[in-house]
């Protein structure tokens, strides 16, 4: 139960932070500085608080569950290409949205569509697809809390109460100290995350008698020794993967976050410092995950390998429902947790609890984001703001945020995927898709608003076709595949046991190339923005001299 | 356009290649330090190889420009 004291206190003390500790004196809050933080954040802040927007429960929780069942390929596929593409994203494109935002006042991207395509309701499309997709992502925050809180009480706090707990702490933080309340608890929490995983790191490899001895029972054991490998990934399911961190700017939170900065010259230590951050969480994460198959003698980690064992060797056998609850026992979202438990001290347990409760709780910034989306992109877009002014807009955006953290708790009690599954199929691979939005919007003159509404339509389809085509053909067993659709020999569509493969790769490869050129051949035959629009974002094409 | 951007460009494009590394695919020995795969201590320096990256294209290739139409008088909306 000390462990969980300790959680609790934190939490007290992150309502704290968020709700009074930077809150501005005097006056009803304007709406700029409630979702935007008046634009005003230094670099130190802009920099903790972005990196940790982006560092959630999938990258914790996630990333290690996903190592303990498939060892260190987990890194090479999500950080070390997220370490490269994010910032490289954010260099091009935050850039250029921060000024952008600056100079016209935006305040969410669907802003800047309607003002650079000329459009209304296409807008609205675009809004609506954002914001199913960006659901999912505030699920697996609310899922990740009642894991972790389960985890740290050693069961004494159940699942569905952990995460209520989680729940309504980030519900009271944002509700009352928006973009500037969220920014500094991130802040604090991605300080918090970076010293205590060091920690974890140090403390579990003592607790296992040091990594150099386990790591050479892993290779001796045929069970144990292909995760510390990459051998059963194919090189196209790990060249899929560098297609996914397109998704960081096309998601609202991060594009909201890249307008809250004072100069521009804040996303320059962002732009480097980035891939060494990913890289100091996600490697003690990963690498963790992968020894927890040396700590069998924890009762709930060798209940997980052994599902995994009765799937691997009589899976073909099993009906699909039983490969579908083996699959659930077997997965590794709280090893994490399992190891502190087993090897820290009750007191430091907390502690360290408390550093993995502070990613886990980045849901912050979706429901934030969702929040300054549904006010400006619908309540003021469609004049509620004019009519009933911003102080009624401050406080629509407040309920709306209530009413978010409810949906998606209903929703992670009943929600049976695990946390690395339920964001790939869904939220980052339809936010990949919808990347080419933001880059024709940025870069290319000829794009227009029905290139934008094809590119919205289609990853609204092609998400909803994934789920739809899963639910509907069981996961195979492992090393299987069930084909679905083949054609002169070639199987174009097979279900794996992790998901889908289109041509041998994951469906976000498709669905941003098949994006990408929708925006293109749509732009090209429809009539694009006025020239007096594209003054306002391009300078002009220099004319070659006439012969 | 720049022969520096298009060095850049280049090393960019480089680093993205050798992302996958099918290499490494197979062997987890060498272990570095006694206890990291080679696979994933080729990851982590990738890491530090793309930290370095974009720290040429902040110092050499910055859009500085944008930080002078970001200081412009913000329009009405």
């Amino acid at each position: 139960m000390i462990p969980a004291l300790i959680v609790f206190a934190y939490l007290a003390l992150v309502v704290y932070i968020g709700v009074f500790a930077f809150r501005r004196r005097g006056g009803a809050q304007s709406a700029e500085e409630y979702f935007l933080a008046s634009r005003s954040l230094g670099p130190a802040v802009f920099l903790l608080s972005l990196f940790g927007t982006n560092m959630t429960a999938f990258a914790i929780l996630g990333s290690s569950g996903h190592a303990f069942n498939n060892g260190i390929v987990t890194f090479g596929l999500m950080a070390s290409s997220s370490g490269m593409i994010i910032p490289l994203t954010i260099y091009l494109m935050g850039t250029r949205l921060w000024a952008l935002g600056k100079r016209h006042g935006f305040m969410t991207p669907v802003q800047l569509f309607r003002d650079r395509w000329e459009c209304s309701h296409i807008g609205t499309v675009i809004f609506a697809v954002q914001a199913a997709l960006l659901v999912p992502y505030i699920v697996i925050g609310v899922m990740g809390g009642g894991t972790t809180l389960q985890a740290v009480s050693g069961g004494l706090v159940p699942f569905w109460l952990g995460g209520a707990v989680v729940a309504m702490v980030v519900m009271s933080y944002v509700f009352f100290g928006g973009m500037r309340g969220t920014a500094w608890v991130n802040t604090f929490q991605t300080v918090l995350f970076l010293v205590f995983g060091a920690v974890a790191v140090a403390v579990i490899a003592h607790g296992m008698g040091g990594f150099r001895q386990a790591a050479e029972a892993m290779l001796a054991s045929p069970a144990t020794a292909p995760l510390m490998t990459r051998e059963r990934f194919s090189p196209l399911q790990f060249f899929s993967y560098t297609f996914v961190p397109l998704s960081a700017m096309a998601f609202p939170h991060m594009a909201i976050f890249c307008l809250t900065a004072r100069r521009m010259s804040q996303f320059k230590r962002t732009v480097t410092l980035y891939p060494l951050c990913i890289a100091a969480i996600w490697l003690p994460c990963v690498f963790l995950g992968v020894m927890a198959n040396r700590a069998s003698d924890v009762p709930a980690i060798r209940a997980k390998q052994e599902a995994r064992r009765t799937l691997a060797t009589q899976g073909p056998t099993l009906a699909p429902e039983a490969r579908d609850d083996l699959r659930e026992k077997m997965a590794g979202d709280d090893v994490l947790l399992l190891l502190l438990h087993r090897y820290a001290p009750l007191w430091l347990a907390g502690l360290l609890g408390a550093g993995i409760m502070a990613a886990v709780m980045a849901s912050d910034s979706q429901i934030l984001a969702l929040s300054t989306m549904f006010t400006e992109d619908v309540f003021t877009h469609y004049g509620g703001t004019a009519r009933f002014g911003e102080h009624v807009q401050v406080q629509t955006g407040r309920a709306f945020v209530v009413a978010v953290t409810l949906f998606a708790y209903v929703v992670a009690m009943n929600a049976p995927e695990n946390i690395f599954e339920l964001a790939i199929q869904y939220a980052l691979s339809g936010y990949a898709s919808l990347s080419p939005l933001l880059i024709a919007a940025l870069f290319w003159r000829r794009s227009t608003r029905w290139g934008a509404l094809a590119v919205a339509l289609w990853t609204a389809l092609a998400v909803a076709a994934t789920a739809v085509f899963q639910a509907g053909v069981p996961a195979p067993a492992p090393g299987r595949s069930v084909v679905a659709l083949a054609a002169g020999g070639i199987d174009i569509v097979t279900r794996t046991p992790g998901g889908t493969a289109v041509l041998g790769f994951m469906p976000v490869v498709p669905m941003v190339l098949i994006s990408a050129a929708l925006m293109v051949a749509v732009s090209l035959m429809t009539r694009g923005p006025g020239s007096a629009t594209l003054a306002r974002y391009f300078t002009p094409a220099v004319e070659p001299p006439r012969q | 356009m720049k022969s520096r951007h298009i060095l850049l460009t280049l090393a960019v494009i480089a680093l993205y290649v050798l992302h996958q590394d099918i290499w490494f695919w197979r062997t987890a020995r060498p272990l570095v330090l006694g206890f990291l795969p080679i696979g994933l201590f080729y990851h982590a320096c990738f890491s530090v190889a793309a930290a370095l990256l974009l720290g040429a294209l902040v110092k050499y290739a910055w859009p500085g420009h944008l930080d002078d139409e970001g200081d412009d008088e913000p329009e009405k909306r």
